[in-house]
């Protein structure tokens, strides 16, 4: 019934930078714009966050300092597990929090137990096996007949992975966990407790691993594969010279030359967590909240939930076949 | 570990991020600046790479100035001359325009109705419409179902306003207008327009409204409402939801009134003047349809009309969400037992097939054996023939040898006599030989 559209008319400019007093000739088409900004405000955001790590590598102040608030496990329940389980767990907690008018759930997943252990073989499994159930939920709520009108969204967006600052190179444990997590969820490795080590020695950490990632075919965020455009290549290169960060978290605050700051206070200085000369915090925290949150999202929605979709639509097919012919494909 | 678990289940139930009692999240002050609030500035740029499209879907007979309207709504000349009204059936034709606007990107789509109301028999006018609204959602629900889809990057051409427009009589709405409004309203977003409406009078046009209002009404017919749950723009729609439906009047002339040049239609007792609220409602319409609701359009049509139609769809299809007595479903194996289903028909199909097949080589088979079997007997006759023949043969030769061999001796046994009588007769017996011989 209806013909092929004929498409892409370029008609006369339409109010092209001639908006200014002239009402004739504009349409109004970019308020559409301020109308998604509305609903986006309305809505509210989610972001669900994962630490791993060994413990006693500060993940929970690091947590707390990204987000300003007690927001990590340790800090709701204090008393809660001074021990270190014997197997990893996995515990997330929900917070709400807003900021000039945005609201947004902020899901903190803390893997206690992770690399404690003295047999650490598998270790990433529990975690690769919580991730893939919430892309499992997701998909069982998208499948159904009657479904939501926003469908809850658990999927883990970003992973902070700990590395120890033992300035040498990569462990196994780390490499092990990061391949195959990689595959499923977007990594973002740090170098925790960065204040043992002195800028030369950051920096010669920094190259060993990012040696030891491109040796084992690793791919961190931001993921080079993503980029959508050459705008993207330039900003996400920049990232991608810069990571892993080197980061020190603190929740403390101390006066520092008249003002108060985030910081550590040893004998010998101050490190000032906020200042980008003492350690990188301040670019973990452009990056992962202030520029590429929604970025963080969109690839866990559209590119590493997809993935898992295909495998799981395929393998169920592939699957009930064998049952029925019995006998393999 | 309470709340943990209050929080697990309050996912499964809260209808938005937030939940309105907050359970199970808890609300946590920020002691200093984070910087996620720029989160809807990263949300707005990914939509501003990305582009923006808007369907919108043009109902109304021939000549109540349809394409006009979109040229005066859109500030530019869409192709296209006037439709005739010679047309056969109701046809759907749509055209895609790309528009930019500062920094936005608009995929335009214009889908016109033609030859609607043209017909004498008008009962299935409404039938290409309907056809038309639902392939586009079907288009997208396929790409949905599909294993490896590309959601994020797919031309959204799913109807998101249906202008529908009146013509101006001034009575009452055409049993052709309420069927079909009737027949669209769960499944795109009406907004009724009072098409040409410089033809129809102040007063006239007050009672003209109300009673199109109140038949809409009480024959239930769903037309969009403007959203009122935002208080940023709640005042507003509310009060244009009451000017409904929409007089307006579309003109791409333009006309100088004062010292300005303004898009009008020019009569000799006056000039109607298209953007002046008070000769008509265009610039509310303009208002709402876009600078307002645009967003809301698009996300009406996809959370209510499509999951409706989707909803519809696989239930049509056999699938459910719950079994009454063991656990739910889920799409994926239905649409396995489904599959399994189509794949034992195949099969049998394909027994049946295997079958007949069968059964007509065995035949052929048959018939083969039958002639080789004449043939070998055929053979086997000649054969026979062939050795009597030979016998016969055989039989003759041995019999014209023993001729031969009785006519050698006869010889023989002459040469010896003749030698012999040689010897004794001499030269008298050659003689009497040779006079014996002539």
């Amino acid at each position: 019934m209806a013909d092929a559209a004929k498409t892409a008319q370029q008609p006369q400019p339409v109010g092209r930078g001639e908006k200014a007093g002239a009402e004739f000739g504009y349409v109004g088409v970019d308020s559409v714009l301020e109308q998604m900004r509305r609903k986006a405000m309305k809505q509210g955001f989610e972001l669900n966050i994962m630490a791993v790590g060994q413990s006693g590598l500060g993940k929970s102040t690091l947590i707390n300092t990204l987000f300003k608030s007690k927001v990590s496990r340790r800090s709701v329940k204090p008393d809660d597990e001074e021990r270190i389980p014997k197997t990893i767990e996995i515990k997330s907690i929900s917070h709400d929090i807003e900021e000039k008018g945005v609201r947004m759930k902020l899901t903190v997943i803390d893997t206690p137990g992770f690399g404690d252990q003295i047999n650490n073989e598998n270790c990433w499994q529990p975690i690769m096996k919580f991730i893939n159930e919430q892309y499992e939920q997701y998909l069982q709520e998208e499948i159904n007949i009657n479904r939501k009108k926003r469908i809850p969204d658990t999927r883990v967006h970003c992973c902070i992975y700990f590395i120890p600052p033992t300035g040498h190179c990569l462990r196994p444990i780390d490499i092990e966990f990061m391949r195959h997590l990689s595959k499923v969820v977007n990594i973002v490795p740090i170098i925790a407790k960065a204040d043992t080590l002195t800028l030369e020695e950051r920096d010669f950490f920094r190259q060993k691993i990012k040696e030891d990632l491109r040796a084992n075919e690793i791919e961190v965020y931001p993921q080079k594969e993503f980029d959508e455009d050459a705008e993207d290549r330039v900003i996400n290169d920049n990232i991608r010279e810069k990571i892993p960060f080197a980061v020190v978290g603190s929740d403390q605050e101390y006066q520092v030359n008249g003002k108060r700051l985030l910081g550590r206070r040893t004998r010998w200085g101050t490190v000032e967590v906020e200042n980008t000369a003492h350690c990188e915090f301040a670019y973990l925290r452009d990056l992962l909240i202030r520029t590429h949150m929604q970025n963080l999202k969109d690839i866990t929605s559209s590119i590493h939930y997809e993935v898992y979709r295909v495998r799981r639509l395929n393998e169920d097919s592939t699957q009930t076949h064998d049952e029925e012919d019995g006998h393999p494909m | 570990f309470h709340r943990e678990a209050k929080f697990q289940s309050s996912r499964h139930l809260c209808d938005s991020a937030f939940d309105s009692q907050g359970e199970g999240a808890r609300s946590v002050p920020l002691s200093g600046h984070v910087g996620f609030d720029s989160m809807p500035d990263q949300l707005v740029n990914k939509s501003v790479n990305h582009g923006f499209c808007f369907n919108i879907l043009c109902v109304g007979e021939t000549g109540l100035g349809k394409s006009t309207l979109m040229d005066t709504l859109f500030n530019t000349k869409f192709e296209g001359e006037p439709m005739q009204h010679s047309q056969p059936g109701v046809q759907l034709r749509s055209s895609t325009y790309e528009l930019q606007e500062s920094n936005v990107r608009l995929k335009l789509t214009i889908v016109n109705t033609i030859g609607f109301g043209d017909q004498i028999n008008k009962e299935d006018s409404y039938k290409p419409i309907v056809e038309f609204i639902d392939t586009q959602f079907e288009a997208y629900l396929q790409e949905e179902l599909k294993i490896k889809r590309t959601l994020h990057s797919y031309h959204d051409s799913r109807v998101h306003a249906c202008l529908y427009f009146i013509a101006p009589t001034g009575h009452s709405l055409k049993s052709l207008d309420l069927v079909t409004m009737k027949k669209l309203d769960s499944k795109v977003n009406i907004i009724p327009i009072i098409a040409k409406s410089d033809a129809i009078s102040k007063s006239e046009l007050a009672k003209f409204k109300i009673k199109i209002t109140s038949e809409l009404v009480s024959n239930g017919v769903q037309i969009y409402q403007f959203p009122t749950d935002d208080e940023t723009v709640a005042e507003i729609n509310s009060n244009m939801n009451g000017h409904l439906p929409f007089a307006v009047v579309g003109s791409t002339e333009e006309v100088k009134i004062g010292n300005k040049m303004v898009k009008a239609r020019q009569y000799p007792w006056g000039t109607v003047q298209v953007e002046n609220e008070n000769h008509c409602d265009f610039v509310k319409l303009r208002e709402m349809l876009i600078r307002v609701n645009m967003e809301d359009l698009r996300e009406q049509t996809h959370t209510r009309h499509y999951e409706l139609y989707r909803r519809c769809k696989l239930e049509e299809m056999g699938f459910k969400d719950t079994d009454p007595d063991s656990k739910p479903f889920s799409l994926q194996e239905t649409y396995e037992a489904k599959r399994n289903e189509f794949m034992g028909e195949l099969q049998k199909k394909e027994e049946e097939m295997r079958q007949m097949f069968v059964q007509r080589v065995k035949e052929k088979e048959a018939e083969l054996k039958e002639a080789e079997k004449e043939l070998h007997e055929k053979f086997d006759r000649l054969k026979k023939l062939h050795q009597e023949e030979k016998k016969k043969l055989e039989d003759k030769k041995k019999a014209l040898d023993d001729e031969l061999n009785i006519f050698k001796q006869k010889k023989t046994a002459a040469e010896l006599l003749q030698s012999q009588a040689q010897q004794a007769g001499g030269s008298t017996t050659l003689k009497r030989d040779k006079e014996r011989k002539k």
